[in-house]
């Protein structure tokens, strides 16, 4: 009889040497004259495991990991095949703490399924929301969304049913539906697991959003820094048109979805939407002026759904189990959940997809172990590069978007960044700078020169040249910068930035928070 | 210049850009599938076949021109053999991605957006690889590695140079 071995093909998991483990698990079977089924999976998302290999038993599925090629043979001997005892059997993957207490909605199928296989899919509950929306008015779709809670997963967390409803309510001949899949924040992943470990969840999620607002073809912009997600966005599109899931007939409807991936090429600022739709129109990715908002005068002029890979993804479990199935989950107006990335110096980063409502202690402690290196957690960055730094006081804080608001953070697109106390926060404060600096788009003075002067002034401070008043300085700048750049990304670059002045003042010498917080 | 281009000339084949621009130019936004077409078949897109897109898409040179400088990933130069992206992003950096970044400076000898003498290798920064929760990563030729030390990029630069 074969035996079933998962070995994930996510990036994540072939950086550490997954497609060497595969070679190897194949080989040694092959010596050994063992009948297996290799299936490459996406990531269970326990990196800290990764490449975790998992075996089909009458049991359920037990995990090994880290393993590496060497180790294979060790397992076989092991008797792994059969879910014997090894140093590296973690035991029933379901049974893990730290994916036994998650809510996987969005995240159902990434590293359980075939990525590639659209019977898989289909076994595992996919394109049942679409089904549901092929019988459904438009009108209905859109209020399954918007009476789900949902708000846009790339971080501004605008309600995705109300984008919607504009969309669908414009006149026009063409619409289109846009996937930003240009995850340029650093510490995330999750839409990068979700286009290599779910990709038809993502195709039905933007079917659906076509169906829903009439529009009848779409583009993922992609970010070229994903090549893995790349091949795999481009094999499931093939296999969903062979099947009839896109085309000019979805599922014999009558009604029309096409679907494209283009590529970035390396700028930032392209995940900011006006920004990405110039780009997909083959222009410099320069942001634009709003109003017209997108869903008004989009892509080519036209009426645009511009959503993150998240919120697309979420549609298709809130279609098959209504709007408030999803909206059960989660806190205040947050609702549905986050998956969360651990990243940077914790001791057991991944991918944790919750419910809003946990606190950030929970998160590095409970679930990230606390800090890699072993040293007291000092700062984390919630939210990306322009997310503010949260020192240890602010720990009990609930993820939730208000109460992040709150103390004049942001949640973004849920990435959380962990740096022991070894960390200079000056330093930090000085990247984003450099960071704004590098990827601006130019087209607002505050951004495009206030990042430049910005880095300048936190050298002279660093420098410890006249300090007090280029702190004033700095503080005066980031007001600028706040107040009156076009998009977030000099709009939000103070968040870093002060909230490092004002958290940290130590590593800006002395005189660092002799003024408020603003 | 005229020197400069007359090389060049030699170092690209017209006809494999015209097919790229033919094959795409009736796309919607057909540019930048254009230039990552003629930079996945040439390493790099000459400054010299800008005439040319422009030309097939009705655009001035100024606009292609400017595209191209706009993004990162696009160059103008052909690249060494292998190309190194490493992540200088806040996770990495959490996890000594700065030493990391000293040491592939001082093995390579150069600099980001340099190409070593023998022509082996380029190095560019990339602002996260979305590898976050395997900090400190890179991307070689388009593979990804995570919880890169000093000596385990002394190996990736061994195994690239053999395969070369």
């Amino acid at each position: 009889m074969s035996t079933t071995v998962y070995v994930p093909c996510d990036s994540g998991a072939l950086s550490l040497g997954a497609e060497r483990v595969a070679r190897a698990i194949a080989a040694e079977a092959k010596n050994r004259h063992v009948d297996i089924k290799l299936v490459r999976n996406g990531s269970r998302g326990l990196f800290w495991l990764e490449p975790m290999v998992e075996v089909a038993t009458p049991k359920g599925r037990i995990a090994y990991g880290p393993v590496q090629a060497k180790d294979v043979p060790a397992l076989f001997e092991a008797g792994f095949l059969q879910g014997g005892k090894h140093p590296l059997c973690q035991g029933p993957t379901e049974e893990i703490p730290y994916l036994k207490n998650q809510e996987r909605l969005t995240n159902a199928r990434v590293g359980i399924t075939d990525p590639l296989s659209l019977e898989d899919y289909l076994a595992h509950e996919g394109y049942r929301g679409l089904k549901n929306a092929l019988n459904m008015a438009r009108v209905d779709i859109v209020k399954a969304v918007t009476d789900s809670g949902l708000r846009g997963r790339g971080g501004a967390a605008f309600p995705t049913g109300i984008k919607w409803n504009t969309v669908l309510n414009a006149q026009s001949d063409q619409k289109y539906i846009v996937c930003n899949a240009d995850e340029g924040d650093s510490g995330t992943f999750s839409d990068r697991m979700i286009m290599e470990g779910d990709p038809f969840v993502l195709i039905e999620g933007m079917t659906i959003a076509g169906l829903a607002v009439g529009a009848t073809h779409g583009y993922i912009y992609l970010r070229v820094e994903y090549p893995q997600a790349h091949k795999h966005l481009n094999a499931a599109i093939a296999a969903a048109y062979q099947a009839g899931y896109l085309g000019q007939s979805i599922c014999g409807s009558g009604k029309a979805f096409d679907l494209e991936v283009r590529l970035g090429a390396g700028a930032y600022v392209c995940g900011e939407e006006t920004s990405l739709l110039e780009s997909l129109e083959g222009k410099r990715g320069l942001v634009r002026f709003k109003p017209p908002l997108p869903a008004i005068k989009g892509l080519f002029g036209q009426p645009t759904v511009i959503n993150n890979v998240i919120s697309l993804a979420s549609v298709p479990i809130i279609l098959d189990k209504g709007g408030e199935y999803y909206r059960d989950f989660g806190m205040g107006r947050s609702r549905g959940t986050l998956p969360i990335q651990l990243a940077g110096n914790v001791k057991r980063p991944g991918l944790v997809e919750k419910a809003f409502g946990i606190t950030l202690r929970e998160l590095l402690y409970d679930y990230g172990g606390g800090s890699a290196s072993g040293r007291p957690i000092r700062a984390v960055q919630v939210g990306g590069p322009l997310g503010s730094y949260l020192p240890e006081s602010q720990f009990d804080t609930p993820l939730d978007y208000e109460a992040f608001a709150a103390i004049w953070a942001v949640l973004g697109h849920g990435g959380v960044v962990v740096f022991d106390d070894t960390v200079d926060m000056a330093r930090m404060a000085r990247y984003a700078m450099e960071f704004c600096a590098i990827e601006s788009c130019g087209k607002c003075t505050p951004c495009r020169i206030g990042s430049t002067r910005g880095v300048e002034v936190i050298d002279k401070i660093i420098d410890n040249q006249d300090r007090a008043s280029n702190i004033a300085l700095l503080r005066d700048l980031s007001d600028t910068l706040l107040n009156s750049s076009l998009c977030a990304l000099g709009g939000m670059t103070p968040y870093p930035v002060l909230s490092a002045l004002n958290h940290f003042p130590e590593d800006f010498g002395d005189g660092g928070n002799k003024q408020a917080a603003a | 210049m005229t020197n400069e281009s007359a090389m060049s000339q030699l170092r690209w084949d017209q006809n494999r850009v015209a097919a790229v621009i033919d094959s795409l130019k009736s796309k919607p936004g057909a540019l930048l599938p254009i230039l990552h077409g003629i930079q996945d078949a040439l390493g790099y897109i000459p400054k010299d076949s800008v005439p040319l897109i422009a030309r097939e898409l009705n655009l001035s040179r100024a606009e292609v021109h400017g595209v191209i400088t706009f993004y990162h990933y696009f160059r103008e130069t052909p690249p060494g053999r292998h190309t190194i992206h490493l992540c200088r992003a806040e996770s990495c950096q959490s996890m000594n991605g700065a030493g990391l970044e000293a040491h592939a400076k001082v093995r390579l000898g150069i600099d980001y957006h340099e190409t070593t003498d023998d022509g082996a290798f380029s190095l560019e920064p990339v602002y996260c690889l979305g590898n976050c929760a395997c900090s400190p990563a890179l991307m070689i030729d388009g593979e990804v590695y995570g919880r890169v030390t000093p000596e385990g990029f002394d190996e990736i630069l061994s195994e690239a140079r053999s395969q070369a």
